[in-house]
């Protein structure tokens, strides 16, 4: 089908790109390291606060590492022409977006997850409460990535830069927020973490079905 | 009646400038019985002496905050679904109204904290949720905002209030899940002092004021969006024949 | 072939953007065989080349692989030989596997035309002053292929400060003042 064959190719373009900027690739994970190993500096806890705290420490720098990605997200396309286009493409808007936030996702959300495992450790969280987090992270790194999108594809053409991305998009990150870390110290204080897993993927199934429909009809805004 | 004539702001605009005349006293009478009746006639609670006297501004500002923002996501709807410009604007017009309300709440829940709980802050849920709704506020104003072309900032706009209503009942639904993990015992400002009629009826009387004050602002508002919009039509104009 | 006339700022581009509908009107509808463009836009899209004053390309691309991806893209898929070929005709074959960052800004536009020869499928070009930059050599390739395209029963829109060299009974020239 001719549609598959464009998304693949776009799909590929998109890949391309990330290969030849590899500083892009870098700077979220790296970020992402340097901000949770700031934060024991900042707060000072003592051992067994350490756990406690872990895994919101790791949830908010994966927030921040994403805030930091969202506004480069569609930039450079809308900047040369190319998203006009991309989205002259005879093929439905909402499968460009799928694939372009999936890539993301692959650059920003996923690399996120090789990296989880190891800040648990210094954050001293057991075993089964790293099984947790990485789960949490799983669920609710692709819906960071969704509404990153959302808040990027919003501000293009405007006078507003990564700023304003961020402030459209951490109130709506709050939830996410919750629900992941909540997860772990459910488990930690003895509670099923199914309800936080659950709400999660409620919303990310939600935000999966509805915000790239919002994301084309922002993006189609700002190229006219 | 054709209803839809009423959507050219051109014709609005008259129609805007009655609304305000017959909201405006209405509201400024409402505001003051409102106010005597929560000094005065309210009985003074056993528990919580007069300080808690703040609710008569805090509950109805809070409410009055959520109502703006539903409001203006109702306008932005009808905006993408009917093609009406005046739909953008009026969620545009809303905004600030809103935003005010929710910086009120939000100021008036810390004084009436501090004399209950001791605390100038404390995260409940509703509180915290009235702090992200702020927040929420703040970023449609300055999306909108970002863009020089206005009708283009409106759009934009719309889309993200449309996203962000949907997500305040989330946002919380998990404060609240939040706080009963963390405090098993939760200090909440649902307590309020057991409702005499007489507060009740105060707390009512507040809401008439805040509404009618809301639409006799929001009108004033709208009718300088409008005019705003009809200085650049021009604007447009004169440059292109020139 | 029509061609849009008009001074600075008269509505130029809003007009190729309203035409390819990448904009919409607020009063008029565009119609293609008698119906309206947004009714079946990916279909309209498929016979559509809408080409503007930006490069859509990537810079840290190759100028063979921005060829490639512009054209799967819209669908066109090709071996690289008729891509090459391609590039070859508009004067780009020394620069196949050069990053396009390094081209001038005449050479870009000669990508663009590389597309055009490359994909036969779409009766109707939008170009937006598709002659800038382009030196005296290019514009005379430009208007061959246009001309060519028109022979072929194309049709061809575009926006230029250059009058364009064609024959009378192919060219309508609409001049915008407002």
């Amino acid at each position: 089908m001719k549609t598959l064959k464009i998304l693949k190719a776009l799909f590929g373009r998109e890949l391309k790109l990330i290969f030849r900027n590899q500083s892009d690739l870098f700077t979220t994970f790296f970020f992402f390291i340097i901000v949770c190993s700031l934060f024991p500096f900042g707060v000072k806890p003592s051992s067994e606060l350490l756990p406690q705290i872990g895994p919101g420490m790791i949830w908010i720098s994966a927030l921040l590492a994403s805030t930091v990605s969202n506004a480069r997200f569609l930039l450079s396309d809308f900047n040369d022409g190319s998203l006009e286009q991309i989205f002259l493409a005879p093929i439905p808007s909402t499968l460009i977006i799928y694939v372009k936030v999936f890539v993301q996702w692959l650059t920003t959300g996923f690399p996120l997850l090789i990296v989880a495992p190891i800040l648990s450790l210094q954050f001293g969280l057991k075993y089964q409460e790293i099984m947790v987090l990485m789960i949490s992270l799983v669920i609710g790194t692709p819906l960071l990535t969704l509404i990153g999108a959302l808040g990027s594809a919003l501000t293009l053409g405007g006078r507003g830069g990564g700023g304003l991305v961020a402030i459209l998009v951490l109130p709506l990150y709050i939830p996410v927020l919750i629900f992941g870390v909540g997860s772990v110290l459910s488990y930690s204080s003895g509670i099923s973490p199914e309800t936080s897993f659950l709400v999660l993927s409620a919303i990310l199934v939600f935000a999966l079905v509805f915000l790239p429909y919002a994301i084309a009809l922002s993006i189609k805004l700002a190229l006219e | 009646m054709n209803l839809y004539k009423f959507s050219s702001p051109k014709v609005f605009y008259p129609l805007a400038g009655s609304i305000f005349k017959y909201t405006l006293l209405p509201s400024i009478f409402f505001l003051v019985v409102g106010l005597y009746i929560s000094f005065f006639l309210a009985p003074t609670d056993f528990q919580q002496g007069e300080a808690y006297r703040i609710i008569f501004i805090h509950v109805p500002a809070a409410w009055m905050s959520m109502i703006i923002y539903m409001a203006m996501a109702f306008w932005n709807i009808v905006g993408f679904s009917l093609k009406s410009k005046l739909s953008f604007m009026m969620s545009r017009a809303l905004a600030p109204t809103g935003a005010i309300f929710t910086f009120i709440a939000l100021i008036t829940g810390a004084f009436w904290g501090r004399p209950m709980w001791g605390a100038w802050w404390v995260w409940d849920a509703r509180l915290t949720s009235e702090l992200i709704l702020l927040f929420l506020y703040i970023g449609y104003i300055a999306l909108v905002m970002s863009f020089d072309d206005s009708k283009r900032g409106e759009r934009v706009g719309a889309i993200y209030s449309i996203v962000s209503v949907i997500n305040v009942p989330i946002i919380y639904f998990s404060v609240i899940w939040w706080n009963t993990l963390h405090q098993g015992a939760s200090v909440s400002f649902n307590k309020a002092p057991s409702m005499a009629a007489m507060i009740v009826e105060g707390m009512l009387v507040m809401m008439l004021a805040f509404w009618t004050y809301s639409i006799a602002v929001v009108m004033l508002r709208i009718r300088r969006i409008i005019v705003e919009y009809q200085e650049e039509m021009l604007l447009m104009n004169h440059t292109t024949e020139g | 072939m029509l061609y849009v006339q008009g001074a600075n700022g008269a509505g130029k581009t809003t007009l190729l953007k309203i035409i390819s509908g990448v904009l919409r009107a607020d009063s008029g509808e565009v119609l293609w065989n008698g119906l309206n463009i947004h009714e079946s836009l990916e279909d309209y899209r498929s016979i559509m080349a809408y080409i503007n004053h930006q490069q859509a390309q990537k810079d840290e691309l190759s100028v063979l692989e921005n060829l490639e991806i512009t054209l799967s893209i819209s669908g066109i898929f090709e071996q690289k030989a008729l891509l090459q070929d391609a590039l070859n005709l508009v004067g780009l074959s020394q620069y196949h596997l050069r990053p396009f960052r390094t081209l001038s800004q005449g050479q870009k536009r000669r990508l663009s035309m590389a597309r055009l020869v490359v994909d036969k499928t779409r009766p109707l070009w939008i170009l937006d002053e598709p002659f800038n930059a382009l030196d005296k050599a290019g514009i005379h390739l430009l208007e061959g292929f246009m001309q060519s395209h028109i022979d072929a029963g194309g049709m061809v829109v575009l926006t230029s400060h250059l009058e364009p060299n064609f024959s009378q009974k192919s060219l309508k020239v609409l001049r915008l003042n407002q």
